[in-house]
């Protein structure tokens, strides 16, 4: 008895304090690899703000000192961003509205309603969220320009509405390239949670007779409200991030058209360099619409990752 | 046997009738089916894409048996395979082409082995998980075209991060992306840094589904953390290792937009060039539209050979 009770209290203090140099070391790689993630965009923000002399002397991550601070680099990157913001929501807003109502009816199509063959026709539709769009480049831009210019066909009726130029015209090819090539990714995260859904309400309603449209509307629709807000999140995202479509249908930094991502890269340059406050500035402008929804919803951003994995 | 052999000749008479009936039938049937029925469902959505994706992949393949370059129309007669042999022929071609390997394989590794390490690492009761894994995950929610600004300011040789910690331990200055043989691997860490966080949340979700009492198990034998780790759980998560390998391939084929905005022009930073790189360069500074649709041709081929196996596996496994 008294050696147990002598020897206890040693088991437990070994215990403790391995379990504290256990805990201590992961909790130092965890804030490790918390630095390892952040440090690139905490520069970025501390660089935006400061003058162009406390950027050549203080350290980069270092946070604005005194005099070492401004605010002149945002307000010139957010002048020069201005038009771009609302180039980048006029083309993401109704793509990806389109985009989620598109990916629900196919992923509704593809599962709540079961018929022979379907497995292969959603095979299409997941290959195409592979393909590198490298590969559908050239004909791309040969339909928009040669074989279909709806961008010029339109260019007057742009030109028409009150703050749009005519050259604004070329969101529209724009958005609908969007469209095309968003929804198969869309589709898979829809499908992957309509197969979730049990499959009682949707038999029951069919044997009570109800065509394949109601059920969309009556039991689908509500249903997938919560995925809606998962998908539109993500494929906001994708869109508002995107760079390369914008640049092979808009081409160049100073159209009018131009939406931020496209604008970015060419912010700041000058023969003697980059100016790298001006540049910052504008790479955090331009990413907080992003920074927000994430951190706002990272939980469905997370989960709209999760399924795209499948 | 009796009863069928009488009425055969009573209905041979209506052969033609019946016939009629059953076609109608048949195609009524068919309108009511549920392939009909939801066709405008699915439908839509499928012609739209289909004619984006493969219709585009079926004119760039015919487009790359052209020699259709400059402003000029495309002309559709003598095709031939004239662009892939010039294509493989040419160094720069082969360059890419190994910078791409190198590129897709060292990245889509070093990812995956960060990302299970992250996931272990905050599957083991760490307080504040959810918001840990948020910030690990932030970069990822930015776009190319951000993340490639931020490196090139990590990156600069003057006053860059990387430069602070190199020349505190005494070392001079290097200049990353200057350097042809630094450039590739410096991309590289600048793609770990934003796409690790995607495998973590990938293989926390495996981990997830690994029932606990295969550690106390572990545990109970006893067998350290590692061992349990690299003998237990981690064969298990060998299909969250699959499909996050398959995503992050593709993400490293998508690089074009990381490497274009590094520099803001046509040419990445020398010893980055890749097919994505090179294919929009050949189209669409030099107008060689067939040479950069041979190019991408072989892009797609390249990441065709990733995917199908992946999606053949996928089936198989039941799970498409």
């Amino acid at each position: 008895m008294s050696q147990s009770t002598s020897r206890s209290p040693i088991d437990v203090e070994s215990l403790v304090e391995n379990f504290n140099y256990r805990r201590v070391g992961k909790y130092a790689l965890v804030v490790l690899f918390l630095g390892f993630f952040l440090v690139p965009l905490e520069t970025g923000i501390m660089t935006a703000l400061k003058t162009n002399s406390a950027i050549a002397r203080s350290l980069p991550f270092a946070p604005p000192a005194g005099e070492g601070f401004t605010l002149t680099n945002l307000e010139y990157a957010f002048s020069q961003l201005t038009n771009s913001f609302v180039n980048s929501l006029l083309m993401a807003v109704p793509a990806t509205l389109l985009n989620v109502l598109l990916a629900s009816m196919a992923a509704y199509g593809l599962t709540m309603v079961s018929w022979r063959g379907q497995i292969a026709v959603f095979a299409l539709f997941l290959v195409g969220v592979f393909v590198p769009y490298q590969a559908v480049l050239v004909p791309l831009s040969q339909f928009w320009n040669n074989m279909f210019p709806l961008a010029r066909m339109l260019e007057p009726l742009f030109a028409a509405i009150p703050f749009l130029q005519g050259g604004h015209s070329r969101l529209v090819p724009l958005t609908i390239t969007h469209v095309a090539y968003g929804i198969p990714i869309c589709t898979v995260l829809f499908r992957s949670y309509y197969k979730s859904l049990p499959n009682s309400l949707v038999e029951a309603a069919k044997i009570d007779g109800a065509s394949i449209t109601k059920i969309y509307r009556r039991i689908v629709l509500p249903l997938s409200l919560p995925m809606f807000g998962v998908v539109f999140i993500y494929q906001f995202t994708q869109i508002y991030n995107e760079f390369l479509f914008s640049f092979t249908l808009i081409t160049g930094s100073n159209h009018p058209a131009a939406p931020v991502t496209l604008i970015l890269p060419a912010i700041g340059s000058s023969t003697e360099g980059i100016d790298f406050g001006i540049r910052m500035s504008a790479a955090f402008l331009a990413a907080l619409p992003t920074i927000i929804l994430y951190v706002a919803f990272a939980e469905q951003f997370a989960k709209g990752l999760r399924t795209e994995s499948g | 046997m009796a009863t069928r052999d009488t009425t055969e000749p009573t209905n041979q008479s209506g052969v033609s009738t019946d016939e009629v009936v059953d076609w109608k039938t048949k195609l009524r049937y068919f309108l009511n089916s549920d392939f009909v029925r939801s066709s405008p469902y699915w439908g839509i959505p499928f012609i739209l894409m289909g004619i984006a994706v493969y219709g585009g992949i079926g004119y760039n393949i015919v487009i790359s048996f052209t020699d259709y370059s400059g402003l000029q129309p495309p002309s559709f007669s003598g095709l031939d395979l004239e662009m892939y042999r010039t294509a493989l022929a040419s160094g720069a071609f082969r360059e890419a082409a190994v910078n791409n390997f190198v590129l897709l394989v060292s990245f889509t590794v070093i990812s995956l082995i960060l990302g299970l390490f992250l996931a272990i690492l905050l599957d083991h009761g760490i307080r504040y998980k959810n918001k840990v894994q948020t910030i690990y995950l932030l970069p990822m929610a930015l776009s190319f075209v951000v993340t490639a600004q931020l490196w090139l300011w990590m990156f600069n040789p003057d006053s860059g991060v990387l430069t602070v910690i190199v020349t505190t331990f005494g070392f001079d200055p290097i200049d990353w992306l200057g350097n042809p043989r630094l450039a590739l691997p410096a991309v590289i860490f600048a793609l770990v840094w934003q796409f690790s966080g995607y495998a973590m949340v990938v293989y926390l979700a495996g981990l997830q589904s690994i029932p606990d009492d295969q550690f106390e198990a572990a545990k109970v034998d006893g067998a350290s953390t590692i061992r349990t780790y690299l003998r237990i759980i981690v064969p298990q998560l060998k299909e969250s290792s699959v499909s996050a390998a398959v995503v992050l391939m593709v993400f490293a084929l998508k690089a074009f937009t990381f490497l274009y905005s590094l520099v803001g022009q046509y040419r990445p930073p020398n010893g980055t060039d890749i097919l994505a790189t090179l294919m929009v360069r050949q189209a669409f500074k030099f107008g060689k539209w067939a040479y950069g649709a041979a190019i991408a041709t072989m892009l797609l081929l390249l990441a065709l050979s990733v995917i199908a196996p992946y999606l053949a596996y996928q089936y198989r496994q039941g799970s498409l």
